[in-house]
């Protein structure tokens, strides 16, 4: 047996959080490759195999994978963490595992779809584009599955708020505990889209669908899906980042703030990913726009808590002048630089989402490789690259074992960092020259505009090389730690501390009254959707019956 | 809550930050009269190409003087394939899509709208430099998404003839379509 991990009590505990994290590094490796054949095809290599069919097939295999199952495992696997050094143990841990084995089984419901060309539909599945059943069926179930995670989410909470009525949760708790409620609210999108509308059409059962309605329901869900990739990731940035460089949180009251100002302000604005669609009328997508603008409050607010956060690292590590600090930043820890060089990435990405976001910009950009250029900061960067490193912090915690090849864990990040710039600066460049997104090849019979941006599609793919290597690393580690890491007992988990604990403690306030907060989400999402949604609803609408041309 | 300085300094800075985009934002939108497509229409898909609001497909002027473009979009191709507009004219394009959502873009301006089969999408611009724009379609539609692509050219205001009844390229329609 392994030597018991300090802070995560039991072994069955333990083998429930590793189990989500194989299936973490499983899907993320299979992706991956989906990924390096995108990247080989975007260059115009003649490879084998190599055709329309195949890279569709595989954008949607990528997506899928990348965005829905990797991600999603890792977040729950993260919250049991959480909520077990939280409160002690892992409730509920049969339906724990039960949940779990749902979701596994709906991804390989979908998978086998994808991989079998009978749901080449992307991971945005816009109707009438029609899937097999088992497509939807599948990621309906892993819907539901995370459904269960979250409801165990909010129950910790309840406990670990019942025990200390006057000190507040730790901040790690309020966070993933604000995330699983943000996903409660996300989800009545999709779940409605494929309960009422893809499962029945794909199964026979009524002939059309409206595909307005349904794009509504999924950007009702799909932008507040980017926050639950991210609020995990903010999470391990105040709450796990500042401790391993070596400081302080710098305001964690701030940071409570910051959390609630999400799960508000992420579902009201779907309709900034659906400007150039019509039926919905100009002053809603205006709404719509000017909260998606107010979600840059929390985000910046971040950025210095955790910039804060890092300088007293550097300084308490002997940083001297105004950016000395900077340099004295752990950046060979796997860890604290997978974390910093996402976040620099996120930086960029940050200032390209309030493009998408704006009104009159996003005629520029929408839908061209633009959007796969900023999305690749955010949730290929911000997001993917924390989890990243979020492994190699925890497995060693979870398995007792020590990183295995350490030496490629402190390179992969900046492989990432390196293929990340030339994967996604070109791909912004290459939209704003008008590039749509997701083509198989770019030249369009030699017009002359699309000679423009021939040469930088190849510079793309080199950096889809270097992410691929890589992803390579970062399989190699994790495999390497899970099977052969020399076993070692590993530090306890240990949040960070606060930088300074106001006199009489901390108290519970008003960024920690969940209950409150979701009931102004619910109000906010009303108010930007129910007219709207009413108005779509009463209009004399046709469906449409579903096409495969795929 | 007590906040530290510096970051009282930086969320008010933030603030004004917020409130520049909004007002910049309200400004373009409302004052020079700059919104997205948000046309509201409904159309039944099956009979798209025949429908009189969007047949015939292609280039027209109506009673005002004004240009109208029409397209429908099917998988892999624009429906007409090929438009000639004159630069310098406000140019209304009506949209529509006869099988799946397809995304009109002419490559190299703003000018974009989703074609979303059941609805009609509307869009007026205007083209200040004449020459050849590549349309493409920016949403993914199916194996042939990467050859769906159009022409729009643009030509100088009096070298412009506007297309006469006859040239209506419903014709030609049927026979891509086909």
């Amino acid at each position: 047996m392994t030597t018991p991990a300090p802070g995560l009590a039991s072994t069955s505990e333990r083998r429930l959080i590793l189990a989500h994290v194989w299936v973490v590094v499983l899907s993320f490796g299979v992706a991956a490759g989906m990924a390096m054949m995108q990247a080989l095809s975007r260059a115009n290599l003649e490879l084998p195999y190599r055709s329309a069919r195949m890279y569709y097939m595989s954008v949607t295999g990528h997506g899928v994978l990348m965005a829905l199952v990797f991600t999603t495992f890792f977040i729950m696997g993260i919250g049991y963490v959480i909520a077990q050094k939280e409160t002690g143990f892992i409730r509920w841990r049969k339906f724990a595992w039960a949940m779990f084995w749902l979701a596994v089984l709906g991804t390989a419901l979908a998978g086998w779809a994808i991989f079998t060309f009978r749901a080449s539909v992307l991971y945005t599945f816009y109707p009438p584009l029609q899937a097999h059943p088992a497509f939807y069926i599948g990621l309906t179930l892993v819907v539901v599955g995370s459904w269960g995670w979250a409801a165990n989410m909010i129950v910790s909470w309840r406990a670990a708020r019942r025990t200390s009525q006057e000190r507040p949760v730790s901040l790690a708790m309020h966070a993933t505990t604000v995330n699983a409620l943000l996903w409660c609210l996300a989800t009545l999108g999709v779940a409605s889209e494929m309960l009422f509308l893809l499962i029945p059409w794909s199964l026979g059962w009524v002939e059309t669908v409206d595909p307005l309605l349904a794009r509504t329901l999924f950007w009702y869900f799909g932008h507040p899906l980017v926050y639950f990739w991210l609020l995990p990731a903010y999470t391990i940035w105040y709450t796990v980042l500042p401790r391993e460089a070596g400081g302080k949180l710098f305001s964690e009251p701030l940071g409570r703030m910051v959390f609630i100002l999400f799960l508000i302000l992420s579902t009201p604005v779907g309709f900034h990913h659906q400007f150039q669609d019509p039926g919905i009328s100009a002053n809603w997508k205006m709404l719509h726009t000017m909260l998606t603008m107010a979600v840059t409050f929390p985000s910046l607010v971040t950025a210095f808590t955790v910039c804060a956060s890092l300088e007293v690292a550097g300084r308490l590590r002997g940083g001297t002048g105004l950016f000395g600090w900077i340099r004295r930043l752990p950046w060979g820890e796997p860890f604290v630089a997978a974390c910093l060089l996402a976040m620099l990435l996120f930086l960029v990405g940050g200032f390209g989402g309030a493009v998408n976001a704006a009104y009159a910009l996003n005629s520029v950009v929408h839908n061209t490789a633009w959007i796969q250029g900023h999305f690749h900061l955010t949730v290929g960067s911000a997001t993917a690259l924390t989890f990243m490193g979020a492994c190699y912090w925890l497995v060693p915690k979870l398995t007792g074992r020590e990183l295995e090849l350490r030496l490629l864990a402190q390179v992969q990040p900046y492989l990432w960092f390196g293929g990340m710039v030339l994967f996604s600066f070109t791909n912004h460049v290459t939209g704003l020259m008008g590039l749509p997104r997701r083509l198989f090849e770019t030249g369009y019979a030699d017009a002359a505009q699309a000679q423009t941006w021939e040469s930088l599609t190849s510079v793309s793919a080199l950096g889809g090389i270097l992410l691929f290597v890589s992803a390579g690393f970062f399989m190699l580690v994790m495999l390497g730690t899970l099977l052969a890491g020399p076993r070692k007992e590993q530090p306890a988990i240990v949040w960070a501390e606060p930088l300074a604990e106001p006199a009489g403690g901390f108290r519970n306030g008003l960024w920690d009254r969940l209950g409150l907060w979701f009931a102004v989400a619910v109000l906010l999402v009303v108010l930007a959707y129910a007219i709207p949604l009413w108005d779509m609803l009463s209009m004399t609408r046709y469906g449409s019956p579903g096409f495969k041309p795929f | 809550m007590k906040v530290d300085i510096y970051e009282r300094v930086w969320m008010w800075g933030v603030a004004v930050v917020l409130a520049v985009f909004f007002i910049s934002t309200a400004v373009a939108a409302y004052g020079r009269q700059f919104h997205p497509p948000s046309h509201i229409e409904t159309i039944d898909p099956r009979t798209a190409l025949t429908d009189p609001r969007m047949a015939p497909q292609g280039v027209s002027v109506d009673a005002d003087g004004r240009v109208h473009v029409r397209v429908v979009g099917v998988t892999f191709a624009w429906l007409p394939a090929e438009a000639t507009v004159p630069a310098g004219t406000p140019i209304t394009f009506h949209l529509t899509a006869a099988d799946v959502v397809h995304g009109y873009q002419i490559v190299g301006t703003n000018g974009q709208a989703m074609a979303i089969p059941g609805y009609i999408s509307q869009f007026t611009t205007q083209f200040m430099t004449p020459g050849e724009y590549l349309i493409a379609c920016n949403e993914y539609c199916g194996v042939g998404h990467h050859m769906m692509a159009g022409k729009l050219i643009v030509v100088p205001q009096e070298d412009w003839e506007p297309p006469t009844a006859s040239q209506s390229p419903a014709l030609e329609t049927e026979e891509v379509a086909g």
